[in-house]
This record gives structure tokens, sequence and C-alpha cells, in this order.
């Protein structure tokens, strides 16, 4: 049904943290490769061999320079449903196939009843919604809805498959509503912030910006001392003698 | 009202562990197993590699396994090489045919068969396999690979950089990485920089392109390529000039003290002064007296000139090394040009490294005793660490530069202590291994084999595989005055060699797992001309090829006779401390992979094949007195009952009749079991006290050789200077018996230098650089394994072209637009594609995708695949040789030292490609005929079959 | 935003049927138009069948055609579901109205009171389904070319416009005239022309929703460009929301909807107003052409011309 709930329970999420990720990938492979045999099964595959290879993802990632020249820096960028608290995703779709969960606040699209009028993917802003050209129906990221609560997976598994498969560690995932959890404080500390916040769809899902570089560039810069390069001039002769009576002192310490 | 869901859906039937093989980075994982199909794959969360994740690749294997690019039986070729016409044969016809072919080699001249592998993980097997069958034509595919990084750092320390070593990632205070896109610890690497990132430690990245890492990197120093050993350097002048280098842990670690022989023109110039024992002599300033340095407790002297008891002079290791740099030679303004990366990075960055090394020193209160048996109550840690690899390692200045890396860890003291860059066990070794190279003149006769494994590493002139004239033995020219040092041999010369017969023809080429006829080679259009040359009476030059490969790729169509392989899900492997172990700093590893689908097609794993082959030759390793097989039950009887010396077999866990003994004891029936309960691995964790300092702490070498990892418990001495290089140098001035021919004295002169140093990359320094301003290089995409991934159809969503990557203000100065096609030319050719803008470049220097351009008809896709028309391959750019030189010869184009194979010494022009408006990539070349390729589909839905309820 | 020719099919054959339908109606209420059976059936037809042959082919670029039904559930919240559920319900009245004025009655006899209710039903009827097909896409905040009150407004007014057009013609066809009704169509025709200016002023004024900077919440660091594309053939929402046109080739078809949907089915129908039966029924039946297909350009250019926001993380430096 297509009314978003009052309130959710949880407000289940990512968070991902620029800083650290490398895009590499992993996120996106073990995404389509859980989520074709789960409850979007499954992610099909147009022309997978031929031209124009094209399929269902639920998650992508980007790459974008940030910047002109020296001082510019390149940034890493998965992109997925933020599950966000009031999107028009959901409120447009004639058949309630689009829907925010009451429990956690997870969007999900019922493979079951969706009749693929595409019309929710035209009302994200954030093109998390991909339409299956075989199956005829909307899919999304389900914030893997089958295993986060299953109790088939050991209790450490019982997360979504991106973030099990991330190598850095820069996805995490848990209840951005309880300010005591890691991801809250995740948030908190790393100043996290909503995508097009001004759009005021309430994304559920964090992004955790790039930490500032210290390049020397910049007042982040490693402070040093040249306290030893001035040692070095004490003792009288060559460079070389120096170098080596500082040697011999040094050793005979 | 909300539909209810199901929360707990069955995941799999059964979950099957093994290895990953999607690259050689040899993760654990768990595969689903769902009504017989593969359901989901990932990371096994014990593993030592990769702790439960798993990267882009490994989670796409789904993919890779049911590819329709898959080979399907045994195939004969009819037509031409190259046509693809082939007949299906029974493998019992196949193995028969290997085998006459092979036989006739064997028992006239072994050497006519050159044995070359790829990118496999069982040169262990391959290797034993070449010298039982006495031909010491083996290698894998080292020699392109890294080489220099391997023998840069054995040569030096007894690790490497490589796969046998890694920072301390819990402790590093400051990680400095050179040249690295993905490199083969993939998850390992990431999970680090997961960590650093976790700890606020500065990463800086040194490359010329900002990309993966470098995108994280706190800093990115976009060097030119090719001058990282300036760069380097002139971090090493810093460290001198401000009085920031470890002296006790020189005089504690490595031969800084040892005194040199100062004797210009006579035979021992150069060479360590030594005891009548031969142990290297030190000036002991409290006794005034000469000792040897081997002694644990004498205050050696770093510098003065000594006179030795001949009269001769010499100085110390380190006063040698104060003289070349921390002269002006490569202080920081000299080499701020020639690198790109400003004088006042260089000083700061080197305060950096200082001051976290020094002012962020690490103190573990663990009590250790060192190789003399005095016990410390602490270890010291000097929390910087580096890692390098391709970057450094794929110009012929590599192996010098790696060095200089190596010395510049080593002055800051951060070598294997806390924070500081950790052997993997079996590492350190000696230096370099006691392991000689086996070929030499009389030791290759027919149906006898090699005293010896065929690879391993030269100490001096009369290591090498040379004839009295000083010409080749090795068809590569490997451990010949070409490449002396060259302990992973030249794969990327033998098709050239082969088909030029210099210095012989061979008969029969055998290779496996590597994609010569493509992306493994330099000079595409060159290599598939060797490939198909032939004799005057219509015979193939090189006469026959067979080939072993899992999928139907560019190499394919040129063999004789094809071996299909099965994918690494049908599969027993053995990755054995023997070969390159997955082992972890704080402990030896090694692991394996078991069958947990049964192949669809008339396939075998390669090993089989090899070990039934070797019986069927009746190799004496392979064959019982009776003549009867000696591993009837293939590559898992091997793995279990074959012994390298007595209790040494291919995996060192859960050995002897108990299963109870690590490293030795004798073939456990129950071993593969045992690994299969382990999740496929074993882990040996070692004590506290073994954790660092290894090459020099009692505890740890004496456990290493009581496993048989090392010879003898003697502490590893660091080799800041290089004893053999100096032995080739005096040799190219004519001391000794085994003298380098003329043409080679000037170059072998000059480039052994005891000491690393700097030189400018050969293509360039061969050219004139206003023709060709411009380095090529490549990188690897994180989620694609060289020319395997295309044929994933789902990393090749990804990336299915590659574009030219060039820096947005300089395209823009010759006024080139995103997108635009371009002519990229090289001395050798020109390919045409299009380009990529990006700030984050080195202004003179462009990149691509590596191996992500296919030739039409591989790789099971359809001829339109835009890997086919709109990417392509630098390797066709690439020369294989330089450049005449004096006396018309010509060099490969490889680092002098170890013959390592020059990718990224490339220089290039780029040209706009006017006039042809066609957006398709050139070189074009013909498309590849598969015989029977099973129809592709035009979609896919897998995964359908797992859903509870019908679509 | 890519044109889907089913879609553009259903909203200009729809509203054209809701159109004639709704001018029908007003025609029997007002007592202009007489009872007839062959003209009855004639007008109804058409719009009945233009209307279901329009909400037949929106099914069309359904991925799950058979599953249609399901999207008359949710009219509490969607406005895709309003509509479905607005067009049917507005067949209740038009089809009893159709069945009573062509089977009952003596021919030229009044309507009765009952078709008079039936009559105004299928007006509201045809004007509220035509407003919610406007706010289908009036609705989503995504695309700042749509999301214009404006929007629903133009597809109640061409939607009258093209019926108007479509029934001066038939009017002409069958001889029957209706004193002046040729001024209604020119006002409609004028009307939709102003709107239609109206709605470019607007869109070429309105600021983009987004940009680079401000979708990756990195603009305090520089200005943002793509490196590497997540995938280097176009995905769905590439294809779907990615659809790019060149502001030349928009002008040029603007001017072709200026002439095509207004300009000569004005000139049309003013030639009835002067020209005798003859010259009318060419008129009218020019007139028709003509907006028919301008009609179709100016449904056309509405999607192409729609940038979406989603452009920003693809490229686009502001939508
Ligand atoms: N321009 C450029 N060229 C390069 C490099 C570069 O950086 N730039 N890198 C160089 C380096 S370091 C390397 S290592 C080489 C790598 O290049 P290659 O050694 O050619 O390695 P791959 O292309 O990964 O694969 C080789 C073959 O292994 C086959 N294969 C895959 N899995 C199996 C299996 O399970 N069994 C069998 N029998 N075969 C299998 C594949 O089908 C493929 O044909 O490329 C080199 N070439
Ligand atoms: N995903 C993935 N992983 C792989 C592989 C793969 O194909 N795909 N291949 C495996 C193999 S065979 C190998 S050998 C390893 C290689 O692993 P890497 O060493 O990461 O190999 P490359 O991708 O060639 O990376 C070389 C890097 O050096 C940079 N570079 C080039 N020239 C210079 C220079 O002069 N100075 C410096 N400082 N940098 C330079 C390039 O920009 C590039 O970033 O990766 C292994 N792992
Ligand atoms: S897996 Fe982690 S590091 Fe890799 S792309 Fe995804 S988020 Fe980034
Ligand atoms: S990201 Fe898009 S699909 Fe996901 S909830 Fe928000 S609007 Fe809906
Ligand atoms: S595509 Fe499916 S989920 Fe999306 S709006 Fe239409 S019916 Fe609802
Ligand atoms: S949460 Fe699950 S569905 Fe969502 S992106 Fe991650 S893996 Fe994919
Ligand atoms: S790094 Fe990736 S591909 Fe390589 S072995 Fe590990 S999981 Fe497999
Ligand atoms: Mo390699």
């Amino acid at each position: 049904m297509t009314t978003l709930p009052e309130t959710t329970q949880k407000k289940l999420g990512l968070v991902i943290d620029l800083d650290t990720c490398v895009g590499c990938q992993a996120c996106v492979t073990s995404c389509k490769e859980w989520n074709t045999g789960g409850y979007s099964a499954p992610l099909t595959d147009q022309d997978p061999y031929g031209a124009d290879p094209h399929g269902t993802w639920l998650n992508r990632v980007h790459a974008y320079e940030v910047g002109d020249g020296a001082k510019s820096q390149a940034v890493h960028f998965p992109r997925s449903c933020l599950h966000c608290e009031e999107p028009d995703c959901v409120t447009v779709c004639p058949t309630g196939a689009s829907y925010k969960r009451e429990e956690d606040g997870i969007v999900l699209v019922n493979p079951d009843t969706c009749i693929g009028c595409k019309l929710c993917s035209w009302a994200c802003p954030y093109g998390a919604r991909e339409y299956d050209y075989k199956v005829g129906v909307m899919r999304k990221c389900t914030l893997c809805v089958d295993r986060i609560y299953n109790d088939n997976l050991p209790e450490e598994d019982r997360v979504p498959a991106c973030v099990r498969a991330c190598p850095t560690g820069a996805r995490h995932f848990g209840d951005v509503a309880d300010p005591q959890s890691d991801v809250s404080k995740l948030v908190a500390d790393r100043e996290g912030y909503d995508l097009m916040a001004d759009f005021g769809y309430k994304p559920q899902n964090k992004y955790l910006p790039p930490r500032p570089k210290r390049n020397g560039s910049g007042v982040q810069a490693i402070e040093t001392s040249d306290e030893p390069t001035t040692k070095a001039h004490q003792t009288p002769g060559s460079a070389l003698e120096k170098l080596f009576s500082w040697a011999d002192q040094k050793l005979s310490r | 009202m909300e539909p209810t869901i199901d929360r707990s859906p069955d995941v799999a039937d059964e979950i099957k562990t093994t290895t990953c093989y999607m690259c050689a980075c040899r993760c654990g994982i768990r595969v689903f197993l769902k009504n017989g199909d593969v359901r989901y794959i990932e990371g096994n969360r014990d593993h030592p590699v990769n702790k439960g994740v798993l990267c882009g690749k490994g989670s796409a294997g789904i993919m890779q396994h049911y590819a329709p690019s898959r080979l399907t039986a045994p195939l004969k070729r009819v037509g031409e090489r190259g046509s693809g016409d082939y007949e299906e044969i029974s493998w019992e016809e196949a193995l028969s045919l290997a085998t006459e072919w092979l036989g006739e080699v064997r028992s006239t001249d072994p050497r006519k068969l050159a044995l070359f592998t790829g990118r496999d993980q069982s040169q262990a097997l391959t290797g034993w396999w070449a010298s039982q069958f006495g031909t010491p034509n083996f290698a894998a595919h080292g020699g392109f690979c890294s080489v220099n990084m391997a023998a840069g750092g054995l040569y030096t320390f007894g690790g490497s950089f490589w796969e046998f070593g890694e920072p301390d990632w819990e402790k590093t205070e400051y990680f400095l990485l050179f040249g690295v896109a993905e490199d083969h610890a993939s998850n390992p690497i990431k999970m680090g920089l997961g960590k650093l990132k976790e700890r606020g430690v500065k990463v800086a990245a040194v490359n010329p392109v900002r990309s993966g890492y470098g995108a994280i990197a706190d800093e990115w120093i976009g060097i030119k390529p090719g001058t990282d050993g300036l760069f380097v350097a002139a971090l090493i002048h810093e460290l001198f000039e401000a009085r920031t280098v470890d002296l006790d842990y020189l005089v504690r670690y490595t031969n800084a003290p040892w005194l040199v022989i100062q004797a210009p023109g006579t035979a021992d110039d150069g060479l360590f002064a030594r005891d009548d024992e031969g142990n290297p002599l030190v000036h002991d300033s409290t006794s005034g007296a000469l000792k040897s340095g081997l002694l644990p407790d004498v205050a050696p002297a770093l510098n003065g000139e000594f006179e030795l008891a001949d009269g001769k002079k010499a100085v110390p290791v380190f006063q040698l090394m104060a003289e070349r740099y921390a002269s002006g030679v490569y202080s920081p303004e000299r080499v701020a040009a020639q690198t790109g990366v400003p004088a006042e990075d260089i000083r700061r960055i080197a305060r950096e490294l200082a001051e976290a090394a020094f002012e962020k020193e690490i103190v573990l209160d663990v009590e250790w005793t060192d190789w003399a048996g005095r016990t410390h109550d602490k270890m010291i840690g000097r929390p910087v660490s580096m890692h390098a690899m391709r970057g450094i390692s794929a110009h012929s200045n590599g192996f010098n530069t790696c060095r200089l890396i190596h010395l510049l860890q080593i002055l800051l003291g951060s070598i294997d202590c806390p924070g500081g860059f950790r052997y993997k066990p079996p590492y350190p070794k000696a230096i370099p291994p006691h392991l000689k190279p086996a070929g030499k003149l009389g030791e290759v006769a027919p149906d006898t084999p090699l005293p010896g494994a065929p690879l391993g590493f030269v100490e001096g002139p009369e290591d090498l595989l040379v004839d009295e004239a000083g010409e080749p033995l090795r068809i590569d020219k490997a451990y010949s005055w070409d490449a002396p040092v060259a302990a992973h041999g030249l794969m990327h010369m033998v098709l050239n060699n082969a088909a030029k017969k210099d210095p012989y023809g061979i008969d029969v080429l055998l290779m496996y797992m590597a994609n010569m006829s493509w992306n493994s080679s330099m000079n595409v259009p060159g290599v598939i001309k060797y490939l198909t040359d032939k004799e005057e009476d219509g015979s193939y030059t090189i006469p026959k090829i067979i080939y072993s490969d899992a999928y139907f790729s560019e190499m394919v169509p040129y063999a004789d006779l094809i071996l299909p392989d099965t994918t690494y899900l049908e599969r027993w492997d053995c990755i054995s401390l023997l070969d390159r172990p997955i082992s972890e700093p704080d402990g030896p590893a090694d692991s394996i992979r078991q069958p947990v689908v049964t192949p669809d097609r008339d396939v075998r794993p390669f090993q089989d094949v090899m070990i039934d082959l070797g019986s069927r030759l009746k190799l004496p390793g392979f064959t019982n007195e009776d003549g009867s097989a000696k591993y009837p039950g293939g590559y898992p009887d091997y793995i279990v009952n074959h012994e390298r010396t007595p209790g040494v077999g291919p995996l060192a866990g859960w050995r002897g009749e108990d299963g109870e003994s690590f490293g030795k004891g004798a073939p456990n029936p129950d071993q593969l079991e045992r690994y299969i309960e382990n999740g496929c691995f074993h882990k040996h964790h070692l004590e506290d006290h073994q954790l660092y300092f290894k090459h020099a702490n009692k505890g740890y070498l004496e456990w290493a050789q009581s496993v048989g990892f090392i010879g003898s418990a003697d502490p590893v001495v660091f080799q800041l200077y290089s004893e053999p290089l100096q032995k080739f140098r005096l040799a190219a001035q004519g001391h000794g018996a085994q003298l380098p021919p003329k043409h080679h004295r000037r170059r072998i002169e000059m480039f052994f230098d005891p000491l690393p140093f700097w030189y400018a990359p050969f293509e360039g320094a061969s050219l004139d650089e206003s023709d060709f301003p411009m380095h090529a290089i490549t990188q690897r995409p994180m989620h694609m394994y060289h020319s395997w991934g295309s044929q994933n159809a789902w990393l090749r969503q990804i990336t299915a072209q590659n574009k030219l990557f060039m820096n947005r203000e300089r395209a823009e100065q010759m006024d080139l637009a995103d997108n635009d096609w371009v002519w990229i030319y090289s001395h050798i050719g020109r390919v045409k594609a299009q380009i990529a803008l990006m700030e984050g470049v080195n202004p003179h220097t462009v990149w691509t995708w590596n191996a992500i351009g296919k030739r039409k008809g591989t790789w099971g896709l359809d001829n339109d695949a835009p890997e086919a028309t709109k990417g392509f391959l630098l390797n066709h750019l690439i020369s294989e040789l330089l450049p005449e030189r004096d006396g018309g010869y010509r060099y490969s184009n490889s680092d002098p030292i170890t013959g390592q194979a020059a990718w990224y010494d490339l220089r290039v022009k780029i040209e706009k490609a006017e006039g042809d408006a066609a957006e398709e990539s050139l070189p074009r070349f013909e498309p590849l005929h598969r015989p029977n390729q099973k129809p592709r589909p035009d979609e896919l839905e897998f995964g359908a079959q797992f859903r509870e309820t019908p679509l | 935003m890519h044109p889907a020719y089913s879609v553009i099919f259903f909203t200009t054959a729809s509203g054209a049927g809701y159109g004639v339908l709704s001018l029908t109606a007003i025609g029997i209420i007002s007592g202009l138009v007489k009872r007839d059976m062959t003209f009855g059936l004639v007008a109804f037809g058409i719009a009945l069948g233009l209307i279901t042959a329009g909400l037949l082919s929106s099914t069309a670029h359904l991925g799950r055609p058979e599953r249609a039904w399901r999207a008359f559930s949710q009219w509490r919240s969607s406005w895709l579901s309003r509509e479905g559920v607005m067009a049917v319900a507005t067949y209740v009245p038009a089809g009893l109205l159709a069945i009573l004025w062509i089977f009952t009655g003596a021919p030229g006899s009044a309507a009765t009171s009952f078709e008079v209710v039936l009559a105004l039903l299928a007006v509201i009827g045809s004007i509220i389904t035509l407003y919610c097909t406007g706010m289908i896409y009036a609705s989503l905040r995504t695309i700042r070319h749509w999301n214009l009150s404006i929007v629903p407004i133009n597809y109640v007014v061409f939607g009258l416009m093209t019926g108007a057009v479509l029934f001066g013609f038939l009017l002409h066809l069958f001889g029957e005239s209706i004193e002046g009704f040729f001024w209604i169509t020119a006002l409609l025709l004028a009307g939709g022309l102003a709107m239609k200016t109206l709605y470019w002023m607007h869109v070429d004024a309105a600021k983009p929703i987004s940009t680079a900077e401000n979708a990756t919440g990195l603009g305090h660091i520089g200005k943002v460009r793509p490196f590497e594309a997540a995938h280097s053939t176009k995905n769905f929402v590439m294809r779907e929301m990615g659809y790019e046109i060149a502001r030349k080739h928009v002008m040029r078809l603007r001017n072709l909807t200026y002439l095509l949907a207004f300009g000569l089915p004005l000139l049309g129908t003013l030639a009835t107003i002067v020209g005798g039966t003859v010259m009318s029924l060419f008129g009218s039946f020019f007139a028709l052409a003509t907006i028919a297909v301008g009609i179709f350009i100016e449904r056309w250019l509405f999607f192409a011309e729609a940038e979406h926001v989603v452009n920003v993380y693809y490229g686009a430096e502001a939508a």
C-alpha cells in the first residue's frame, strides 16, 4: 500500500564512507550475486555477451573527480536506494507494489504485484530504481531484507551482502534512528550527510565525506621539525666529514 | 496492508569451502549450492587472506563458472594455425599424442621442450615436472610480471614486496605506496587501507595516475613514469642530510659496516674484505682491529679507510653509500625537474617519514632473543611501511629502483619491526636464497632429469647458464649475459626467440594459462607472426604447440593441441609453501581448492593431466620402479603423497601419520580431509617472540630451520651493498673465469652496480623524446582480472570498453576533447583509441585499463562486442626488443639485470584521428573462429531457478 | 525523458477522445446537438473509441499488462491510479448516455433530464480524467519541466482543443451545423497556443533542481566531473531518463508545434467561417490533419525536453 507509514519503528540504512571507498565494485557484484537469487530473483541481463550488455543492478559505484588540476581529488561514489523517509517513489505507485515497511523503514517493491509502469523510477531523484526488462517489474535495493533477519544465516552474517563483502569497510549498516547505534555515532563524528537534502525525501542512508587531504599544500600537512638538519651543521669540515663524525658520535654513545 | 515477506528463506542446500581463483590473491570462499547450482559465493571469515571479505571479481565468480566461453573438450588442430579449424578428440587420443610428441623430444634433446606457465599457482608441480623431464626451458610468468620486485627484495633483505611480505597494517604510522593499482594482495591491501583510514594514518601514493588507492590517499605524488629511483634516492639524500638514519639498526642487521676492497683494476676490487674463513671483515673501533662482521660483539666503524693484511685499502659500505646518496647528485633540487616532484615536497615527505619512524617509535614489551643469543626485553618499531609493485618493476630500471626503496626502508630501520614492513614466512631466506638454476652445460641430456630446479638465484658469473662462448643455454636467454639475474625466466621472449631460433629452435612449446597471443605479450602483431612462421618445407617454425586453457582465449586458436581445463570451482589445487604461499606475517599458511561442483564438460584439471603425462613419459618423479604411475589418484594423490625432500611435501599442515606435525612429517592420508574440515586452509601461528625481527630472531630462525623453511639458522644480514652484482661487473672488466662476450661488457659494467642507482629507462633513452613525448602505461581495473574478466556477463557490464586517459589541461593544449578518437604512435606502430580527460594524471603520461581490448570472436563474445570494436591494447605498441645497439645486437625490452619486461617504458605520441570517421579502435585483427561455439543467450535470468514462487 | 510512443499516443488520443466526448455532451445539454442516430454513433463511437484505444495503448508500455487492474487500488495517493479510476468511472455515464442518446427517443427530440445528468457527469469525468493525466507528470518533483501547475491545465485544454477540432470536422462531415461552434474551436486553439507559450516560458525560466556538486555533496571541494562511469554501457536509468535532445532541435520542433498544433488548425477553422460547405469541410479537415501531427510533436517534445534530475549523477552539470 502506497501511503507512507506515519513513522517507522526503525530506520535501517547504509552509511557509506567516501573517504575509504576505493571503487573496487565488490559491493556492486556481491549485491547482484545475492539478489539475483534472492527476494528479487532474477535480476536479468540483456545482451550479456553482445554489443550492448546491460542488466538490472541494485547498486552502482561511480567515480568522480572534484576540483581542478593540482587541487582536485578523486572520489568513488556508491549509489543504491537510500530508503528515504518521505519518498514519492512510494506514493506515486498506482498498485501499492512500491511500499515502505513500517517495521524498519525499508522501501521495497513487491515483485508479485508490480505492473512495471516505471513511474516510481521517475519519482526517484537518485536513480536507485532499475526496471527489469525481462521480468517486467521494477527492482531496487532491498537492504537485503532476506538476509538481515534470516535465521538460516549466522548472526554475524545478517547484514547486507554489500556490507559483508566490502574489503575496505567503507559500508556500514544499522539503525540511523537510534542515536546509540554505531552508525549514528559514525554519522555524528564524521558529519555524515544526506544526498540532495534540499529535495526533502529524507534519505535513511548517509554519506561520510572525504577527510581533508594532508598533502602539504593544505593546512593539514603533518607538522615536523627541521631541528635535525640544523644539528647537522654544528661540526666542522665537509658535508661528508660532518655526516661521519655525527655517525661516530651517535655510535660511540 | 503491507505484504508479508519471507524473512528467512533457505539460502543453500549445502555450503562448501574452497579457494577463490578469480585472481591470484587466493581468498577463502564459501560456495552456496542449491540443487546443484552455485547460488552464492561469500568470503570465508576464518581465512587468513580475506577474513571474510570478497572483492568485485570474487563476487562475480558465478558468471565465470557458467561463462559460454568455457572450453568443452580436447581439440586437435586440422586447419592452419589461427583458422580455428579443430576436431574434438578424446582425452586418450589427446594424451597419447602429447606423450608421443614429448617422448620424442625427451629421448633426443630435452631442451627442445619449452614449458611455460602463466598465472597459475602450481609452479611447484610444473617446475618439478620440467626438471624431471630434463629441460631447463621452464618458467612461469614472473619474468614479465614482477621479478624485479622479487629479485630486488631477495637480493637485498631476503624477502620482498610482491607476496613475501606486507606492511604492519595494525601498527604502522605512515604508509608509502609506490606504483600499485591493485596488486596480488587485492583484498589484504584494501583491508589494510581500511584499517589505516580508521586510525587516521597518513597514506601517500606515488603514482603518475590518481585512481583507486591513490584516490583515498592523503597525498598523491603524480610522479613521471620511470623516475621513482630519483625520487627515492632524493629521500635517502634528505635522511642523510637530516641525520635521520637508524645507525644502530644498520650496524645490527646490515652489511653497512662491512669493508669493501678499494683496488681499482684488480680482481677483488669492490668485493668484501674477508678473513680466512671467508667472513666479511669490519673495523672494530673498540679494539681498533679488523674482525669478522658476523661476530656479535663488535663496535664496527661506519667510515674511514682501513688497510687490509695484503696492504689493500678498504672502506665500510656505509661510507660508499654516504658518498653516493649524500652527495649533490640526488639532491631534491637536482631531481625535481626530472621526477616532476617539487623539491620542497620531497623534503617534507622525507621529514614526515623520519618523524613517523623516530618520533612515533613503537615499543612492545615482548622479550625476544637475537641470533647471537642476546635477549632483549623490548621490540622497538619504526612504524613506517611501504609497498611497491609494477609501477616500479615494469621498467628497465626496476631492479635498481626496487633496491633503492628497500634501502630507504632499511635506513629508517623499518624492516620486520613493529609498524614496519613484515616478512611472511617462509621468508626471510638467505640473500639470495641458496638455490642455483640447473641446466648448465652437461646437465641437460636425453632421458635424464635435471640435477636441480630450472629456476634459482645466481651469485656470480660462475652460476650462469651459458656455453663456452658465453651464449645462452636457455631458450628465453635467462641466466645469460642478457639477463644474468633472471630469477623468473623471460617468458615474454620465448616466442620471439623460438621463431628466430635464437639461440636455437625448439620442437614442442607447452604452455599453460597464458594468453600469449594477446594481452600477455609485447608486440602482438609480431607474436602472431612468430606463432605462424613457417619453414621452406611449409612446416611451422615452432613445430608443435600444446596449450591448456579453460576458456576460448586469443591464444587457443594458435595451438595444435588444446587441453581444456576446468574452472576453479571444479578442481583440486594446492597453494603451497613451496610455491607462492598465502602466508601472513604472523604465520605461514597454505591452502587447497576442492571441487565444489562437477564439470558438465569433457575437461580435466591441468595438474591431473601433467601428472598423467609424467607417468606416461615414465618421468622418474612420476613413476614407480615397476613403471607404474606413482600418483594414480592424480593431483590430490600427489598433493598428499609427494615429498620434495623427506617429510616435506606440497602441504605443510597436518603432516605425519597422526596428522599432528607441521612443515615436516610423513604423508598423512587424511590430510585433505583435515584441510577441508578447517575451511580448506592451514595456518600456523607464530609465538609473540617470533613475530618481528625474523631475520635476526633466534626463536624464529631456529624454528624456521626445524620446519625446513631455511637451511641454517644464521641471521639474514641485509645486503645494502650487493657483492654478487659486483662479481658480474668485475667479469665485465675482464676478471674471473666466466667473461661476458665483448658486446655485453659495457652494459654489464654499467648496470651491475653493487649500490643501487637510477638511470633513465631504455626506451625513452634510445628515442628522441620530442618524437614520443608521452609515457603510456596501463592499470589493472580492480574488478577485472587481465583478459578473463570480459567473458563475465556481470563484470563486462562495468567495463566493456577502455579509453585512453589524458591530462585535461595537456589535452586541451593539443585541442583534444573528451571522447575524441586519437592515434597513439610508438616506435613500432600505432593504435587508434578514444580518449577520456581527467585531472589526476601526470601531464606527460597517458594510461588505460589493462587487457580490456579483445580480439573479435574470442571469449564467447559477439563480434560487435565493445571490447573488440572500441577497446584496445597498448601491447601492440610495446616492442619486445630494444632498438639496435652496438654490433646490431638487439636486447630484449627488459631490465638488464633480471630480464623483467619493461612494459611501462613505453613512449608514445598522440595525434587526433582526423579524416577517419569510424568510431572504432584500430588495428583490428581477423576475427577468430571458434569451433562449435554454443549459442549464447541473448538474455540471462540467472537466479530464476532459485525462486520459491514461479515468475 | 525517453519519449515512449505508447504513452504519446495514449495521452493525445484519449485527450482528443475526452474532448469530443465533452463537447458532444455539452452539445446535448445545451440542445445544440440534435438527436441523430448516425451522428450519435459516430461522435460517441469516435470519442469512446479514442479513449479506449488510448487506455489500451497505455497498458502496452507496462511490463506486466495482465496486472493492470491493480492500478485502480491506490487512488488515495497515486495520480496514475486516480486517472485509471476516473477513466473507468467516466465510461459509465458516457456509455449510458451514448446508448440512450442513440437508441432511444425520436430523432431531433431534446435530451431527457436523465440524459442531461449523464452528460454533465461525462463532461466532469472527462475533465477530471484529463486533469489526472496531467497531474501524473506535474506531481513529479524530479522533473522541473513537468513539476508545474500549468501542466494539468494544459492537458485539459489540449484535450478539449484537439477534441473541438475533431468535433468540428464531424459536424461539417454530417452537415450538422452549430451556430458559431468554430468560435469555440478558434478560442480553444488560441487559448492552447497561449498556454503552450506560457509553459515554454516557465520551463525556460525554471532553474535546475540540482547540480552534480549538490547531488554528490562534494561541492565544497570543487567542481564535480565524472571520472569513471559506473558502467560502460547504458543502464535503465540512462535509457529511460537520460534522453538528450539538442537545444536547436528543440527550437525547430517548438516552431513546428506552433505551426501544426495551433497555427494551421486555426487557419483551417477560420476558413470554415468564411467558406461555404465544401470549403468548410476542407478547412475543418485541414485543421484536423494538421493538429493530429502537431499535437503528436507537442507531446513528443513534452517528454524529450524534460530533464530528469538523476542525470547530475551521470555527467550532467545540472538538471
Ligand atoms: N600492456 C600490458 N600488458 C601486460 C601487463 C600490463 O600491465 N600492461 N601485465 C603483464 C602481467 S604482470 C601479466 S601477469 C600478464 C598476464 O597476462 P596472462 O598471463 O595472459 O594472464 P591472463 O590474461 O589473466 O590469462 C591467461 C590465460 O589463462 C586462462 N585461464 C584462466 N583461468 C584458467 C584456468 O583455470 N585454467 C587454465 N588452464 N587457464 C585459465 C585465460 O583464459 C587466459 O587465456 O599480462 C602482462 N601484460
Ligand atoms: N583486479 C586485478 N588484480 C590483479 C591483476 C588484475 O589483472 N586485476 N593482476 C595481478 C597481477 S598478474 C599483477 S602482476 C599485479 C600487479 O599489480 P599492480 O602493481 O597494481 O599492477 P598495475 O595495475 O600494473 O599497477 C601499476 C601501477 O603503477 C603505476 N605506474 C606506472 N608506471 C609507474 C612509475 O614509473 N612509477 C610509479 N610510482 N607508478 C607507476 C600505474 O599507474 C599503476 O597504478 O596485480 C595482480 N592483481
Ligand atoms: S565494496 Fe566498499 S570499497 Fe569497494 S566499491 Fe563498494 S564501498 Fe567502495
Ligand atoms: S532512493 Fe529513490 S527509490 Fe529509494 S526510497 Fe529514495 S526515492 Fe525511493
Ligand atoms: S513500476 Fe511497479 S512499483 Fe513502480 S510504480 Fe509502477 S507498479 Fe509501482
Ligand atoms: S543492501 Fe543488499 S540490495 Fe542493497 S545494495 Fe546492499 S547488497 Fe544490494
Ligand atoms: S581478491 Fe577477489 S578475485 Fe582475488 S582471490 Fe580474493 S576474492 Fe578472489
Ligand atoms: Mo603479473
